[in-house]
């Protein structure tokens, strides 16, 4: 858009840099919840930049990594059924199953297709009525009401051929289970885009009951340092507040029409996260009204025992307590190409963007 | 698959608009934005539009961000 390069520009960063520099007086750990904040910090080296006592620590924030095996093991199960297709993100390719990937079962033949968005398979469903149709509905409030959108659309064109397999999470639950598990952090950079649907309000509990200051975040290099810099401040004033840095995309109350049409078909329930366990009330599935859209009612499958990962930590990396280079396969055994662990398959995983970015951040 | 990125609105026909991305045109989901025009700058996630993107707050960003007195 109009003014991404203004929010690179070299002048502006350098005068937020010297000012964290200088306000920076204690040692600070924030941790930035979205893998589109972990991506864009380990690109444009916002840690280098950083003085050492700001310490930047990568959570629970890319709904690829935080998959629990079990889900892609399902949607195996049912790519193996003969009249289904499974509609999915790219993303959700080649992350490793217990024996296989959807990326393996297509090449053996399965009916698995890559779509853009929920309506996408929709309208795959509405062009082959003879098959069902499973959309692997991932991500986190950003992408909900995208699936909300086409179980509505799907109900008024009385499409029944379209399922969707809910894996949809909630940010705040695994923001506050990350503190409950004792993870020391002085600070959220919160997610831009989640906020963006939910409003800046979801984080009003971490911040008063939790005395966390949380700063929603844009994505450029002068709206992480300006967030870096606000958290800072907070923490020097002993605040804990919610501020909106990212005002040119987040309204205090989010998106009314997306927050309602979420409301209307989904509920919340407990559910596992990879390497984090169970969390409870994080993910949205199906609300009873809906069902005849739920994959898991509709269509009996016969899923395989899932086995655990073997030296991958994503579960750790998740939730702060180790960063990728801790980890044994990192860059070895595990990479891009042949990644061992979700963390590496996905663009906005912690792992790819240390091993993406890793020259320019020189860690130590 | 979950990068938002800023679009510009080209046109629109029914519940959705058509915008561009790097030149290729590609259609997006309006049902979640109220009142969407040609020309508005719109995010762009998973399909869906999901906020209008006010250049005014991103102007008044920049401006503060100008104006901070810095200590060097
Ligand atoms: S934009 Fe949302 S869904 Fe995407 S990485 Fe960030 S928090 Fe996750
Ligand atoms: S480097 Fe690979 S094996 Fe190690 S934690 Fe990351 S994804 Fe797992």
């Amino acid at each position: 858009m109009k003014y991404v390069h203004e929010y690179r520009n070299k002048e502006l960063s350098q005068k937020l840099i010297n000012k964290i520099h200088h306000s920076a007086k204690g040692k600070y750990t924030f941790m930035e919840v979205c893998g589109g904040h972990t991506m864009a910090i380990q690109k444009f080296g916002i840690p280098s930049l950083l003085p050492p006592k700001i310490k930047l620590l990568s959570g629970p924030g890319c709904p690829v990594c935080v998959t629990e095996k079990s889900y892609i093991d399902t949607a195996i199960a049912y790519a193996r059924l003969s009249n289904t297709i499974i509609a999915t993100f790219g993303d959700l390719m080649r992350i490793p199953g217990s024996t296989s990937s959807l990326e393996l079962e297509k090449a053996r033949g399965s009916d698995v297709t890559i779509v853009l968005s929920a309506l996408e398979a929709l309208k795959i469903a509405q062009n082959k009525p003879d098959k069902k149709i499973i959309f692997l509905a991932i991500g986190f409030e950003t992408t909900a009401p995208g699936s909300a959108v086409a179980v509505v659309q799907a109900s008024k064109a009385r499409v029944k051929n379209f399922f969707i397999l809910s894996a949809h999470k909630l940010m705040p639950p695994a923001m506050k289970a990350i503190v409950d598990e004792g993870v020391k952090i002085d600070g959220y950079i919160c997610p831009g885009h989640v906020s963006t649907i939910t409003g800046s309000a979801i984080y009003d509990d971490i911040a008063r009951k939790y005395s966390l200051p949380c700063v929603i975040s844009g994505f450029e290099p002068l709206d992480l340092l300006q967030t870096i810099l606000a958290l800072v401040h907070q923490v020097n004033e002993k605040h804990s507040t919610v501020e909106i840095q990212y005002a040119r995309a987040v309204q205090p109350n989010g998106n009314p029409k997306a927050k309602a049409i979420m409301k209307q078909i989904f509920c919340e329930t407990d559910s596992e996260w990879r390497g984090m366990g169970n969390i409870p009330k994080s993910k949205l599935v199906l609300s009873e009204k809906y069902q005849q859209y739920d994959a898991e009612k509709m269509i009996p499958v016969d899923v395989e025992p899932t086995i655990s990962d073997k030296g991958c930590i994503c579960g750790e990396i998740l939730k702060g307590l180790k960063t990728p280079l801790d980890c044994k396969l990192f860059g070895s055994g595990c990479t891009p190409e042949n990644p061992e662990g979700a963390c590496m398959v996905s663009g906005e995983g912690a792992c790819q963007a240390y091993y993406r970015y890793q020259s320019q951040t020189e860690i130590t | 698959m979950c990068l938002s990125i800023p679009v510009r609105i080209e046109s629109i026909e029914g519940s959705e608009a058509v915008v561009s991305i790097n030149g290729a045109a590609y259609k997006a989901g309006i049902h979640l934005i109220d009142n969407p025009q040609v020309g508005d700058y719109v995010l762009l996630h998973a399909g869906f539009a999901i906020q209008k993107i006010s250049d005014h707050e991103a102007r008044e960003t920049l401006e503060l961000i100008k104006q901070m007195k810095s200590p060097f």
